[in-house]
């Protein structure tokens, strides 16, 4: 069975209008070519649209398994499961007073009015629209979190979203809205139940208003014979502060695409990525940093340690719109080349069209330097063991700056797990 | 009496049938307005063209046709290039006649402040031919044939060294490059042949301007540089002075040939007008232990692509692209490097500054790869921009691809203003704004200037002085 939208019947007449018009965009849409500059280096023909299927109601066995395992940081605000985007557990006690934490369908029908505002505003900038469109059309499952103006959620925001069967699709969405001066952090997980080929096509939106502090960990960890997708957006308010950080394990093939757009004077946002491919996995990372207000900050650490005959491609790109003065925009892609095979492919981008701007990028490509390594061996350290330390190393210099201990030490865990994987 | 550009009149050309053609005895060449066979086999009939050029340029026509503009990647400003009112080759009397009094104003008050000799201002302004100003220069070209060098015109090179011409030509920059080196291949003329043999160390700088040729420096010229085995040359075009042009469309092919530990460095400074479509392809192949450095500066054009490139075919081959850009108001420089590592042990550097002033825009686009059958290769790029206005613009779009994990490869760019810290500090010190800026500019480019030759380099700051005046205050 090829993909289908089925639309819920609850949801408000305007959602089903832009889903239906979503569906028929996405069938008008043609598939990206590699010859699109979004798409060099890379293919879109990776996610295999025709043998996909929509996801199955699960079994209670699987969800019984999927939840057991849903257990990562300690504390938590609220957790929320989904598997094959049904919600299989929630549990938001722990929440302060008034912050809104539903599944996607809830929010739908209690929030409409914040929903019709912010709900997929933004157009697709780095090349998938027909992606963003299938998402819109097929969207059933997610969360929606909304933090009203002043207040702080103290520990974590957790989702869940597990796919189960042969070619599955899920298409979990996150939207985050943070009123002025509200603080919140939300990390989704997406997994696989099974060594399954299946499909996740995750949109995430993320909206800080003025003063708002928000964080956001994506950690995709999906099974190796999958593809993931995963298109998010930062929009900064006056003086936010925003942080992503975007965590890719798994999966054969994963494309991120991650938009940061500085609307809001002295706002501030940070991107950062960790990735670890092995065997023949495909890592894509597309990124835009969008200065539209003077003032502003972007910093932006994407950091690949590639294995075996893994590729990587990071392309990013900073504009500094008109008007945008006093612009700090920084961007900084390092590959750690572990194998002969291993191919990185960067392609650092900068637009400006402000004064009195700082701007830079770098990018590296190299293997693990031997001065470093023999450091490590003359203190007795075998070689295979200082390598691992110093991927180790050079993962945590991002992890760091996620500024949460928590969440530092559960990263750090699921790249070591990763690691013992190499052997 | 203005620049005279007539309209087309192939009357006095008796067709008998196609690619036949008698021409009337005055030595005036048109090949008319527009791209077809016909002006290929007028071409290649006026130029006396071996057979298998003629092949060549139709195939290439035919590639030209074929390809689409590459504006899914480039500016969109390439769409108004209309092929059809460009005239594809002019030779003899039908050249645009223009006489000192023709030359405006403020070109002939840009010589005059330059400083340049009166002989070249005149040459430098289209308004004589270039040998005038040969005889000062034929004491290098005698020293330089003694030592074997062939340096001709790239018609001359193809007619009386074919052996070596026909070897290197078109096999670094295939015609199916892109849609401009096909557009080159099919209608080139004029551009300079060089040949170095095994060991010679060329003393002087080969000029493009001081070489005899009665064909002027064209529109779609075509240079072939071979560096024999341990050779070296350097070799400089355009002048060191602003190069003013009628041309609207300039699409040059050079390629460079260093053999084995050879090494050649291309210098130009092109300062065209902001009319100009300068789109030019450069590649060289340096084959084992040899260097191809490439060092540029584009001053005006209303657009200029140019990615000047190495191909590094031999073990321990080094390849360098030096570049400055500087973008006025109406202009883009779209200028960069590209490196494409094919042996072991292979390094390469780039190293590129651009200046946007006003609304002028300058952008950076590279290429650097590694495959993954090597080992031990070395990128190094830097790239930095200096916005002057607040309307200045600036961008910048690298690739970079490596496989494997014996090379390193790293890219810096940064994007800055002059600080007004520091201009505030030299006018305390009596500066006018503008020279605090001049002078500040030029420091930004100080450490590259000194890579081209003593009077390119004064030259070139002379240049920028006068491209900063009136951009602040």
């Amino acid at each position: 069975m090829p993909l289908s939208p089925a639309l819920s019947t609850s949801a408000p007449a305007w959602f089903k209008e832009r889903a239906t018009n979503a569906w028929s965009q996405f069938q008008t849409l043609p598939l990206p070519s590699v010859r699109d500059e979004n798409w060099r280096y890379s293919n879109a023909k990776s996610i295999p649209l025709e043998s996909l299927a929509n996801a199955d109601v699960p079994d209670s066995d699987v969800v019984k398994v999927a939840v057991a395992a849903s257990v990562e940081l300690e504390k938590w605000s609220a957790r929320l499961v989904f598997v094959n985007d049904c919600l299989a557990a929630s549990e938001s006690s722990q929440l302060p007073a008034g912050v809104i934490c539903v599944p996607f369908s809830q929010a739908l029908e209690q929030h409409s009015d914040a929903m019709r505002e912010h709900f997929m505003q933004r157009q697709m900038q780095l090349g998938s629209e027909k992606f963003a469109a299938l998402h819109l059309a097929m969207l059933k499952a997610g969360t929606v979190v909304i933090v009203p103006r002043g207040i702080t959620v103290p520990a974590p925001i957790e989702v869940f979203h597990w796919v189960s069967g042969e070619n599955a699709a899920i298409f979990p969405h996150t939207l985050v809205i943070a009123e002025d001066n509200a603080a919140v952090t939300v990390v989704d997980h997406y997994r696989s139940c099974t060594s399954e080929a299946g499909f996740s096509c995750a949109v995430a939106d993320l909206i800080g208003k003025p003063g708002s502090h928000v964080t956001y960990i994506a950690c995709q960890e999906m099974s190796e014979e999958a593809q993931a997708m995963h298109l998010s957006s930062t929009v900064a308010g006056k003086d936010a502060q925003m942080k992503s950080f975007q965590l890719q394990l798994g999966a054969n093939w994963s494309r991120s695409e991650s938009v940061s757009d500085l609307v809001g004077k002295g706002a501030r946002s940070d991107m950062l990525s960790v990735s670890l491919p092995l065997g023949d996995q495909i890592v894509d990372q597309r990124t835009l940093q969008n200065h539209k207000a003077p003032n502003a900050t972007s910093d932006l650490l994407y950091k690949n340690a590639l294995y075996d005959s893994s590729r990587t491609v990071f392309s990013g790109l900073i504009t500094v719109d008109e008007g945008a003065h006093y612009t700090d925009a920084y961007q900084t892609c390092r590959n750690l080349l572990n194998s002969d095979t291993a191919e990185a492919n960067s392609l650092p981008g900068l637009e400006i069209n402000a004064d009195q701007v700082k701007c830079s990028h770098g990018s590296t490509s190299g293997p693990v330097s031997e001065e470093e390594l023999f450091y490590l061996k003359a203190r007795g350290i075998p070689d295979n063991e200082a390598r691992r330390l110093i991927v180790l190393g050079f993962a945590d210099d991002v992890i760091q700056r996620i500024g949460n201990d928590a969440i530092e030490q559960m990263i750090h865990a699921r790249v070591e797990e990763k690691f013992a994987r190499l052997g | 009496m203005s620049a005279e550009l007539e309209t087309p009149d192939l009357s006095d050309i008796k067709i008998d049938s196609v690619g036949d053609f008698t021409f009337p005895e005055n030595n005036v060449y048109d090949a008319g307005y527009g791209l077809s066979e016909k002006t290929i086999d007028y071409i290649c009939d006026v130029k006396g063209d071996p057979e298998w050029i003629r092949d060549f340029r139709k195939k290439a026509l035919k590639v030209f046709n074929e390809k689409p503009m590459p504006t899914h990647w480039a500016t969109k400003d390439l769409e108004n290039i209309h092929f059809d009112e460009f005239r594809y080759y002019l030779a003899g009397d039908r050249k645009p006649k223009k006489s000192w009094d023709d030359v405006p104003e403020e070109v002939k008050k840009t010589f005059e402040r330059l400083g340049i000799p009166e002989q070249e201002r005149k040459f430098l302004a289209g308004v004589e031919a270039q040998y005038d100003s040969e005889a000062a220069y034929s004491n290098i070209k005698a020293a330089v044939a003694e030592q074997g060098v062939i340096f001709v015109n790239s018609t001359e090179g193809l007619h009386k060294h074919p052996e070596i011409f026909k070897k290197w030509f078109g096999k670094v920059i295939p015609t199916g490059d892109n849609k401009f080196s096909a557009l080159n291949s099919a209608v080139f003329s004029g551009g300079s042949f060089i040949y170095v043999p095994p060991g010679v160390k060329v003393k002087h700088p080969l000029q493009a301007y001081f070489r005899i040729n009665s064909e002027q420096f064209g529109q779609f010229e075509r240079t072939l540089i071979i560096a024999d085995e341990g050779a070296e040359v350097m070799y400089m075009e355009g002048c060191t002075a602003p190069k003013f042009d009628t041309a609207t469309l300039h699409s040059a092919v050079v390629e460079l040939v260093a053999l084995k530990g050879a090494k050649i460095q291309y210098v130009t400074v092109q300062n065209w007008s902001s009319n100009v479509f300068n789109l030019v392809t450069k590649r060289g192949v340096a084959h084992e232990e040899a260097e191809i450095r490439w060092i540029d500066c584009n001053i005006g054009s209303r657009l200029t692509m140019k990615y000047p490139g190495v191909v590094m075919k031999g073990r321990k081959a080094r390849g360098e692209v030096i570049s400055i850009a500087l973008a006025n108001n109406g202009q883009h420089q779209d200028t960069g490097a590209k490196m494409i590592h094919a042996a072991d042990e292979t390094t390469s550097n780039v190293i590129s500054k651009s200046i946007s002033i006003g609304e002028g825009r300058s952008t950076y686009r590279g290429l650097v790869h590694i495959p993954k059958h090597l080992k031990g290769c070395k990128n190094n790029t830097e790239c930095d921009a200096l916005l002057i206005n607040p309307k200045s613009r600036t961008d910048t779009y690298p690739a970079i691809s490596v496989r494997g994990s014996q090379h390193s490869t790293q890219h810096e760019a940064s994007v800055s203003q002059v600080s007004a810290e520091q201009i505030f500090y030299l006018m305390q010190r009596g500066l006018s704004e503008g020279e605090a800026m001049s002078l500040s500019v030029n420091g930004f480019i100080n450490d590259l200037a000194k890579e081209f030759p003593m009077e390119y380099s004064v030259e070139l700051k002379r240049l920028i002085d006068l491209e900063m005046e009136g951009s602040v205050g």
